[in-house]
C-alpha cells in the first residue's frame, strides 16, 4: 500500500491528533477564558471524525502499519460510539463547571487526546499498539479524575484511579510479555498462530494476565474495586465519560484479543470470561443495593452491564461478538442519558447534589426528567419494551446459540436481582414524598439530549435491521 | 375488504396515543380522553367479534397482519377465537375502569389514565401477538404501569405490594425467555403458529415446559406461587384490582393454552401430576384461607386463586369440555371478579374501609347494591343461570374423564366458595342496620350503575346463552385437544358405555385405574 494510503486509514485519529495540538495551543494562550470556544471545537473535530468513519480505507479492514493498525468496520462501529459519547461528555460539561471557576480549556483537550488512545486501542493489530493506545486513553483519565482540583474526593479519585490503573497496566505488560516469549512475536495473528497448537504453560500464564489486565480496564469482578470510589470522587462530567467511551474502547479491546489473538484456545478464556461475566453480573446487582449516591450506583450499574456484555464474548462466534457490539450501542445511549439526567440535579444555589433520597418526589416537581430517568431507569434493567431489553435479548440470544443455555439461564436470574436497585429509583422519584425541588435552569442542549435519548431507547426497535447490519458487519470483520 | 384493513394495528394505536394525549392536558380532559379511547376500542372490539368468521373451515387465525421491521422479530398480529374472546373482554372491562376511577382518582389524574392505556395497549397485544418474541415484549412490559398504578395510588402498604408483584412476576418470566430463544432457534421461526405446529425433541419439552410454566404459574396465579397476588389486590386502586383480576391473569391461563398445551404437548402430560397436585391444593387450601379474611378484597383475591386453579385443571384434562371450561372460567371469572371489586369499591370510597365487621345491614339503605352484589356473589359462587356455572361444569366435567379424584377435590371449591361468598354476602347486606356510618351511605349512583348493570347484564348473557362465547372458540379448541390427542392421559373413569362383554369391560377398567 502506498503512503497516502496508509495515513487515509487513520484520518479521524490525524483529525483528532492535530485538532487537539491545535487546541492546545489555543488555551495555552487564550486561556481559560477559551473553555467554551475550544469545547465548541473539540465537538467540531469529533464530529469530524466521526464523519470520516464513513470512508471506505477506516472501514474495510486493512491491515497497515507492518501489521500493527487494522481499520476495519469493527474498529470503526466502536469508534463511532467513542466519538458520540466523548462528544456529549464535552457538551454537557460547561454548566457543570459553572460553579467551579467556569470550564477550563484543558478539559475539552484532555477528552481529545483520551480518545485518541481509545481510537487506537479498538484498532489495535498487535500487543504494542494496544499498550500505547491503552495508556494514552488511561494518563488523560488519570487527570480528568483529578480535574476538580480543589475537591478532594476528585483528588482522591484521581490517585487511586492511578495507583490502581498503573497495577493493571503492570499486569498487562507482564502477561504481553509471556506471550511475546513464548510465541516470538506481538502481532495478534503471530500470536494466535501460536496458541493453534496444544497451549504451552508459559502462553496459558501469558493468557491469563493479559486478560486480568484487561478486566481492570472494563472493571469486571473481580478487577472492579476502583470503580465505585473513581466514578464517585470525579466531576459528574468525567464520570459520564468513564462509564461510556472508555468502557466501549476496553470491551472492544478485550473482544478482539480475545477472538483475533486467542481465538484458537477458545476454551482457555472462555472459562475465565463466563466467570468475570457471571461474577460482574451479581456483585454489580448485590452491591448496588445498598447505595446511596446516585454516582456509585450507577458505577455498580455500569460493572453489572459489563457482565451482560461479556455474555455475549463468552459464545465467542460471529454472533456473540455482534451482540456485544450492539449491547455496547444500547449501553451508551443508556448511559448518556442517565448522566445528562444526574447532571441536572442540583440545589437551590446550583450545586451538585448526588444522594438519591433528594430524588424523592422528582415526579411532581419535574415531571418530565422524572419521566426520562424512569425510563432509562426501567432500561438498565432490561424490562421491555424499552430498548436495554433487547441489547440483553441479543447476549443471551448468541448465548444459546452457542449452546450456552445454562450461562444464559443463570444470568438472566441474576438480573432479576438487579432490577431491584433500578426499582428503587423509580419507586424514590415516583411514590415518595417530594423533598426539597431542584434549582431549574434552563438548558436546551442538555434537554435536547436527554429527549435523544430516551427517545431512542423508547423507539429503539425500529432501528434493528440497522443496527443487526452494522454490528454483524462489525462482527463479521473479526473473523 | 376488512381482512386487510389493520384493525388490530388500530386498536393498539388508539389507547396508546390516549395515552401519550393525557399526560399532557387537564385532570377532567385526561378522564374524557381515557373514557373516548377505551370506548373506541369497545367499538372496535364490537366489530372484530361481529366480523369474525367463525363458520367451520374458517382460517384458524384472522385479521393477520405483518411487517418485519424489527429485524429478529416481526410486527405479526392475529387472532383466533381464543384471542377474540380474551381482547373482548379487555375493551369490555376497560370503559369500566376508566369510570370506576372517575372520582375515585383526585391525584395525578393524567398519568393515572396514561398508566391505564398503556395497559390496555399491552393487554391488547398479548392476545394479538403472532410473534414470540413480540409477545414476550407485551407480556413483560405490563410491569411498567401496573407497578405505578399499584405503588402511585395504591393503599397503605403499596410500596411493599408493588415491588413484590414486580419481581414476583418478573423473575418467573425471565427463564421463559431464554426457553423461547432456544425454541426458536431449534424451529427457526418466530411466528406461534409455526412453533404451535412443531414437534420439538421430547426431553427438551421438559426443560421448555418447566421454564413457560414458571412464568405462567406465577401469573396465574398457582399455589404456591400466589402470594403476590393478594397483596397487590389490596393494595391496588379498585380499577386496578378490576383489571389485575379481570385481564392479567388470563395471560397465564392463555399462556398454557397457547403455547404449554400445543408446542409441548409430551411435557404437558408428563407433569400434569404436578399441575393437578398444585391445583387441588389450591382449590381447597385458597378457599379456606378466603374464609378466614376479614378484608373484603383479600377474600376476593383468595377465591380468584381458587377458582384458577379450576382453570388449570380444566386445561390440563386434554379434552375438549376441559379446555372450553377453563376458558368460560376465565371469561366469567374476569367479568365477576372484576365486577366484586367494583362492589367492594363501591362501599370502600363511602367508608373508606375494607373490613367486613365495619358494615351490615346494606340491604335496607342500599337495595340496588344489595341486589348487583347477590347477583355477582351468585355468579361467583356458580350458579346455574350465571357465567361461572357454565365453566364450571364444563371444567369439572372434563377433568372427571380424566381422572375422577381430582374432580371429587376441586368440587369441594365450589362447596367451599357457597360457603366463603355466603358468608361474606351474609355478614355485609344482611343483619341489622345497627352503624351510624353505614347506614348514612347513599344508594348506588347514576355512574355505578352504569358500571355495574352492563357486567350484569353480559354475566347473565353467558349464562343463559354460553354459545355465543363458545362458538369462536371451538374450533380453535379442538385443534389445541387434537395437538395432545397421542398422549392425553387414560382417564379412571371411563364415561363411555361399554357395548362388549361385561367381563372383558371390568378387565379394562382395572387396568385403567392404575
Amino acid at each position: 500500500m502506498d503512503s497516502l494510503g496508509v495515513f487515509a486509514s487513520v484520518l479521524p485519529e490525524i483529525t483528532l491528533t492535530i485538532a487537539g495540538l491545535a487546541l492546545l495551543m489555543v488555551s495555552a494562550f487564550a486561556g481559560d477564558n477559551a473553555g467554551r470556544l475550544v469545547s465548541w471545537l473539540s465537538v467540531l473535530a469529533l464530529g469530524l471524525a466521526g464523519v470520516l468513519l464513513a470512508t471506505p480505507a477506516v472501514h474495510a479492514g486493512g491491515l497497515v502499519f507492518d501489521g500493527l493498525y487494522r481499520a476495519d468496520a469493527f474498529a470503526a462501529f466502536a469508534k463511532a460510539l467513542i466519538f458520540f459519547s466523548a462528544a456529549a461528555c464535552v457538551i454537557v460539561a460547561p454548566r457543570f463547571f459553572d460553579g467551579d471557576g467556569g470550564l477550563r480549556a484543558e478539559y475539552p483537550v484532555l477528552i481529545l487526546f483520551s480518545s485518541i488512545g481509545m481510537s487506537m486501542m479498538v484498532s489495535a493489530a498487535d500487543f504494542l499498539t494496544l499498550y500505547i493506545g491503552l495508556e494514552l486513553q488511561s494518563l488523560a483519565a488519570y487527570v480528568l479524575a483529578s480535574f476538580a482540583r480543589k475537591d478532594a474526593r476528585s483528588a482522591e479519585a484521581g490517585l487511586k484511579y492511578f495507583v490502581l490503573g498503573a497495577l493493571a497496566s503492570g499486569i498487562l505488560l507482564y502477561g504481553m510479555s509471556l506471550l511475546y516469549g513464548f510465541s516470538g512475536t506481538t502481532g495478534f495473528a503471530g500470536v494466535a498462530a501460536a496458541m493453534s497448537g496444544e497451549l504451552s504453560t508459559g502462553l496459558m500464564f501469558g493468557l491469563v494476565f493479559v486478560l486480568a489486565g484487561l478486566a481492570f480496564k472494563i472493571s469486571a469482578v473481580p478487577f472492579h474495586m476502583w470503580t465505585p470510589d473513581v466514578y464517585e470522587g470525579a466531576p459528574t462530567p468525567v464520570t459520564a465519560f468513564f462509564a461510556s467511551a472508555p468502557k466501549v474502547a476496553a470491551l472492544a479491546l478485550t473482544v478482539r484479543v480475545a477472538i483475533t489473538a486467542m481465538g484458537p484456545s477458545g476454551s482457555a478464556w472462555q472459562q475465565i470470561i463466563i466467570f468475570l461475566a457471571l461474577a460482574s453480573i451479581v456483585l454489580g446487582a448485590i452491591a448496588a443495593i445498598n447505595q446511596s449516591n446516585i454516582k456509585r450506583l450507577l458505577a455498580y450499574s455500569s460493572i453489572n452491564n459489563v457482565g451482560f456484555a461479556l455474555i455475549g464474548l463468552a459464545a465467542g462466534t460471529a454472533e456473540g461478538v455482534a451482540s456485544v457490539m450492539s449491547y455496547l450501542f444500547i449501553y451508551i445511549i443508556m448511559t448518556v442519558g442517565s448522566f445528562v439526567c444526574v447532571l441536572q440535579m442540583r440545589d437551590k444555589d446550583g450545586n451538585p447534589v448526588e444522594t438519591i433520597a433528594s430524588l424523592s418526589g422528582l415526579s411532581r416537581s419535574r415531571p418530565g426528567l422524572a419521566a426520562a430517568i424512569a425510563i432509562f431507569m426501567f432500561s438498565l434493567a432490561g424490562i421491555p419494551p424499552l430498548f436495554g431489553f433487547w441489547a440483553k435479548f441479543l447476549v443471551f440470544d448468541a448465548a444459546v446459540g452457542a449452546g450456552l443455555t445454562p450461562l444464559a439461564a443463570i444470568g438472566i436470574a441474576a438480573s432479576v436481582i438487579g432490577a431491584f436497585y433500578y426499582l428503587k429509583i423509580v419507586k424514590t422519584m415516583y411514590f415518595d414524598q417530594p423533598a426539597e425541588p431542584y434549582a431549574t435552569a434552563r438548558s436546551p442542549i442538555d434537554y435536547g439530549i436527554i429527549t435523544g435519548c430516551a427517545a431512542i431507547i423508547v423507539a429503539g426497535y425500529l432501528l434493528n435491521p440497522w443496527l443487526d447490519q452494522a454490528s454483524a458487519a462489525a462482527a463479521a470483520s473479526l473473523f | 375488504m376488512s381482512q386487510s384493513f389493520p384493525i388490530l394495528s388500530l386498536m393498539l394505536a388508539v389507547p396508546m396515543i390516549g395515552a401519550i394525549a393525557c399526560l399532557f392536558v387537564s385532570a377532567q380532559s385526561a378522564r374524557w380522553i381515557a373514557l373516548g379511547a377505551t370506548l373506541i376500542d369497545l367499538v372496535l372490539g364490537a366489530i372484530l367479534w361481529l366480523s369474525f368468521d367463525m363458520t367451520p373451515g374458517a382460517a384458524e387465525w384472522q385479521f393477520t397482519e405483518y411487517a418485519p421491521i424489527f429485524g429478529k422479530f416481526a410486527w405479526a398480529l392475529g387472532i383466533d377465537g381464543i384471542a377474540l374472546m380474551l381482547i373482548a373482554l379487555t375493551v369490555f372491562l376497560m370503559p369500566i375502569c376508566i369510570g370506576a376511577s372517575w372520582e375515585a382518582i383526585k391525584d395525578r389524574v393524567g398519568e393515572y389514565m396514561a398508566a391505564f392505556l398503556f395497559m390496555e395497549t399491552l393487554m391488547i397485544g398479548v392476545f394479538a401477538a403472532q410473534d414470540i418474541f413480540l409477545f414476550y415484549i407485551f407480556f413483560e412490559a405490563g410491569l411498567i404501569p401496573m407497578y405505578l398504578i399499584i405503588g402511585i395510588w395504591g393503599g397503605a402498604d403499596r410500596i411493599y405490594a408493588s415491588y413484590k408483584f414486580f419481581l414476583y412476576t418478573l423473575l418467573g418470566s425471565v427463564l421463559m425467555l431464554i426457553a423461547m430463544l432456544w425454541m426458536v432457534r431449534e424451529a427457526g421461526s418466530t411466528a406461534i403458529p409455526v412453533l404451535m405446529a412443531y414437534d420439538f425433541p421430547v426431553e427438551a419439552q421438559t426443560w421448555l415446559w418447566l421454564a413457560f410454566f414458571a412464568s405462567f404459574a406465577v401469573k396465574m396465579p398457582m399455589w404456591p406461587v400466589h402470594t403476590w397476588l393478594p397483596d397487590a389486590h389490596v393494595q391496588a386502586p379498585t380499577a386496578g384490582s378490576v383489571i389485575l383480576a379481570g385481564v392479567l391473569l388470563k395471560m397465564g391461563g392463555y399462556g398454557f393454552i397457547r403455547f404449554s398445551l400445543p408446542m409441548f404437548p409430551d411435557a404437558s402430560a408428563e407433569f400434569v401430576w404436578l399441575v393437578w397436585g398444585l391445583s387441588m391444593v389450591a382449590v381447597v387450601y385458597t378457599s379456606l384461607v378466603a374464609l378466614v379474611q376479614s378484608d373484603m378484597k383479600k377474600l376476593i383475591a383468595y377465591s380468584s386463586v381458587a377458582h384458577m386453579a379450576i382453570v388449570t385443571v380444566g386445561l390440563f384434562a386434554f379434552n375438549q369440555q376441559g379446555v372450553e371450561g377453563a376458558m368460560m372460567i376465565m371469561l366469567g371469572h374476569g367479568l365477576v371478579s372484576g365486577a366484586l371489586f367494583l362492589c367492594v369499591g363501591v362501599i370502600y370510597d363511602r367508608l373508606h374501609t375494607r373490613e367486613i365487621d365495619r358494615y351490615g345491614g346494606l340491604a335496607v339503605n342500599m337495595p340496588k347494591y344489595a341486589l348487583l352484589f347477590m347477583l355477582f356473589t351468585m355468579a361467583s359462587v356458580g350458579l346455574p343461570g350465571t357465567s361461572n356455572f357454565v365453566g364450571e361444569l364444563l371444567a369439572l366435567m372434563g377433568i372427571y374423564q380424566a381422572s375422577s379424584w381430582v374432580a371429587l377435590v376441586c368440587t369441594t371449591g365450589i362447596i367451599l366458595g357457597a360457603a366463603y361468598m355466603l358468608w361474606l354476602y351474609r355478614r355485609v347486606v344482611f343483619g341489622d342496620l345497627v352503624k351510624d356510618d353505614v347506614r348514612a351511605m347513599p344508594d348506588l349512583s347514576k355512574r355505578e350503575l352504569a358500571l355495574l348493570v352492563p357486567i350484569a347484564a353480559a354475566v347473565l348473557w353467558m349464562g343463559v346463552y354460553p354459545e355465543s362465547f363458545l362458538a369462536p372458540m371451538r374450533g380453535n379448541v379442538a385443534s389445541i385437544v387434537a395437538r395432545t390427542e397421542a398422549v392425553r392421559p387414560e382417564g379412571d373413569a371411563q364415561l363411555a358405555m361399554g357395548k362388549g362383554k361385561p367381563t372383558e369391560t371390568h378387565e379394562d377398567h382395572a387396568e385403567g385405574a392404575h
